[in-house]
């Protein structure tokens, strides 16, 4: 199901309903053959996103060539038919009359046994960076911008140019952890892929045009992985990539060109560098509604907004709450490599729960003596997990636990006013014994 | 201060280096190996790996003038100990070689005599003669009288048990020397 987002998630492993919008995309589905007509009589050209908006795109469009499914969507802040109700171009064109503008959003329940969250990562905007220009300078772009430039198919056919007059670049600076390992931008963390993209970078430009004399400023170079510490090391002498260590003080345009102030601090020599373009390695950052994501679903996320996998060690691709599985980069910053195999494992332990009638459910949970229970629901408003619901009990609102949700955090039963919540195995009473078996005896001592 | 600017061939220098001496700059990868175990870096101006990252930067100039390629006395320490296996003692060599054929004037101008008087005796004799070879060293370095009159006493003692001679002595045969400093001569532009 694409261009849709889930808005609501309730029950547990085994029995999650999920509510989906589908938003509307204006082209039936079903009658679209993805013949592409409408997209090439549209007359509205906008920046296009998945080309960094080094290229346009039309106001109806399929985001990149390899996109599934092949079917246009309208961009409606760009439509004259939605902006100006003029052109219709598309609905004429059309041979199958897919063209519906007056297609309205959906919402979508579905029953599901558990959720693998796999929602990828933004980047950081560099235009925090006042001294890299501020956004500012033409010739200052991103990594993923480059990566579009040496793409045959992309908006450069392969060629890295500098933006501001299209000529062909030869000096190219590469400037690495533009975001990442920077506390001052609250990013203490190391975005990981940067020094290998970076690495690739710089042969594929000697590759595609070898009189590209390529430059890169690094802090470290972190090449820990099969075949990556060889990688790099390709780059710098097989490439002629030249590595300089230290992180660029500032860019400043002069006429077309980048002036790059920069040091290689092992030969302690300050470096200055007339650049056609600039490369910045930005930051990996979460997505910017990652921590709305995470309330919808019910699972936890780290400061950043990385969600949090239930043990760093143990269970890296389980949530903290069962049934719901994490894999990509929604977790942390990885590469292709730890992506698909977290993405594998997550889909490896769906099929566990699956493959299995019954459920096992850890010893160590909450549990409400319902003759107890006064039925505040305190306990409700403490759990982490949404484990408890109200439950009816002798004609009495009471709470209960999910024991499928419930991980055992006793939230609950040190909330309780009433004592009916405990955690099994850990009653009051016990904990009172164990201290009196510990402490007793030296009480007397004292005493 | 190092400008880059779109003439620079940023990998001139080290291309150079590794034409005269087969040793590729750009394999070194920065450990600090060599600099940590080499014995007289207390007298060195740039640390040998300093050097290294400095020809990987084509700093020509600053290499060739730097006092570290003769301080260096080619004990190998880095060579044998290098994880990226390069000669850096071989190196140090050829800079040495660079920085006489640019005709610039040695850093260290005592290291410098040093090596001439030795070899010029070497040359005239087939093996070295430490009378003659003292006093060419001496006066190259312009220390002639006061020194040599300190270092009589030395000398005397040195005569007494027949370790230092006044009068040199020859090979017998002087023509493979010969051939040894011509073929030397032939690596000098």
């Amino acid at each position: 199901m694409t261009y849709s987002e889930v808005v609501e998630v309730t029950g547990f492993v085994g029995n999650y309903e999920v509510k989906i919008r589908k938003k509307p995309r204006y082209v039936d589905m079903e009658k679209c053959t993805g013949c592409g007509t409408c997209i090439e009589k549209c007359p509205t050209k906008v920046p296009s996103e998945f080309e960094e908006g080094l290229g346009m795109r039309k106001a109806i469009y399929v985001p990149f060539a390899q996109a599934v499914p092949n079917v246009p969507v309208i961009d409606t802040e760009h439509c004259r038919k939605f902006t100006q109700d003029k052109c219709g171009v598309c609905q004429k064109v059309c041979p199958t009359g897919a063209i519906d503008y007056e297609q309205q959003e959906e919402i979508i329940t579905r029953k599901v046994g558990a959720i693998v969250v796999a929602t990828g990562y933004s980047l950081l905007d560099p235009s925090i960076y006042g001294e890299y220009g501020g956004g500012r300078f033409r010739n200052v772009i991103t990594s993923l911008q480059l990566e579009r430039m040496l793409e045959s198919s992309g908006p450069t056919g392969g060629k890295v140019i500098k933006p501001s007059n299209g000529e062909v670049a030869k000096n190219v600076v590469f400037i690495q952890c533009v975001g990442s390992r920077d506390e001052s931008k609250g990013i203490p963390y190391c975005s990981k892929i940067c020094c290998m993209y970076t690495a690739k970078h710089t042969i594929l430009i000697k590759d595609h045009q070898p009189e590209t004399q390529c430059y890169v400023f690094y802090i470290d170079i972190r090449a820990g992985g099969k075949g990556y510490e060889e990688f790099v090391k390709a780059a710098q002498r097989e490439a002629g990539a030249v590595y300089l260590r230290g992180r660029v003080s500032k860019l400043y345009e002069v006429g077309d060109k980048v002036i790059v102030e920069g040091i290689d601090s092992l030969s302690g020599e300050k470096v200055e560098i007339e650049a056609d373009l600039v490369v910045l390695a930005v930051a990996i950052i979460p997505n910017p509604d990652a921590k709305e994501l995470a309330k919808i679903l019910g699972i936890p996320c780290d400061d950043y907004g990385f969600y949090t996998e239930a043990h760093p060690k143990l269970q890296p691709v389980e949530s903290a709450t069962r049934g719901v599985f994490i894999a990509g980069c929604c977790q942390f910053a990885r590469d292709i490599p730890d992506s698909v195999a977290s993405a594998g494992a997550a889909a490896a332990k769906v099929c566990n729960i699956f493959s299995q009638d019954e459920l096992v459910v850890e010893p160590r949970i909450a549990h409400i003596d319902p003759e107890v229970c006064s039925g505040c629901f305190t306990c409700m408003e403490v759990c982490p997990f949404g484990a408890i619901t109200e439950a009816e009990h002798e004609g009495r609102r009471v709470a209960r636990v999910t024991e499928t949700l419930c991980q055992g955090c006793g939230n609950c039963a040190a909330t309780c006013r009433t004592g009916a919540a405990t955690v099994m195995g850990f009653t009051d009473e016990q904990f009172y014994q164990q201290i009196e078996g510990l402490f007793g005896e030296r009480r007397a001592e004292v005493a | 201060m190092l400008r880059i600017g779109p003439q620079t061939e940023i990998t001139s220098f080290a291309r150079k280096v590794e034409e005269l001496c087969g040793e590729d700059a750009f394999k070194c990868i920065q450990c600090g190996k060599c600099s940590a175990g080499c014995p007289i870096t207390p007298f060195m101006d740039l640390l040998p790996h300093q050097v290294m990252k400095l020809i990987q930067l084509s700093s020509e100039e600053k290499v060739l003038s730097s006092s570290t390629i003769w301080i260096c006395a080619s004990c190998e320490t880095c060579t044998t100990r290098c994880p990226e296996s390069i000669d850096i003692a071989k190196v140090m060599d050829t800079l040495r070689k660079l920085c006489l054929e640019q005709g610039r004037k040695p850093k260290e101008k005592e290291v410098y005599a040093f090596c001439t008087a030795f070899l010029n005796s070497v040359k005239k004799h087939g093996r070295l003669f430490e009378a003659g070879f003292m006093m060419e060293f001496n006066a190259a370095t312009g220390k002639a009288l006061k020194e040599m009159g300190e270092s009589i006493p030395l000398g005397f003692h040195l005569w007494k048990r027949g370790k230092l001679g006044l009068f040199p002595s020859y090979v017998s045969d002087k023509k493979p020397i010969r051939k040894v400093f011509e073929t030397a001569k032939r690596f000098m532009k």
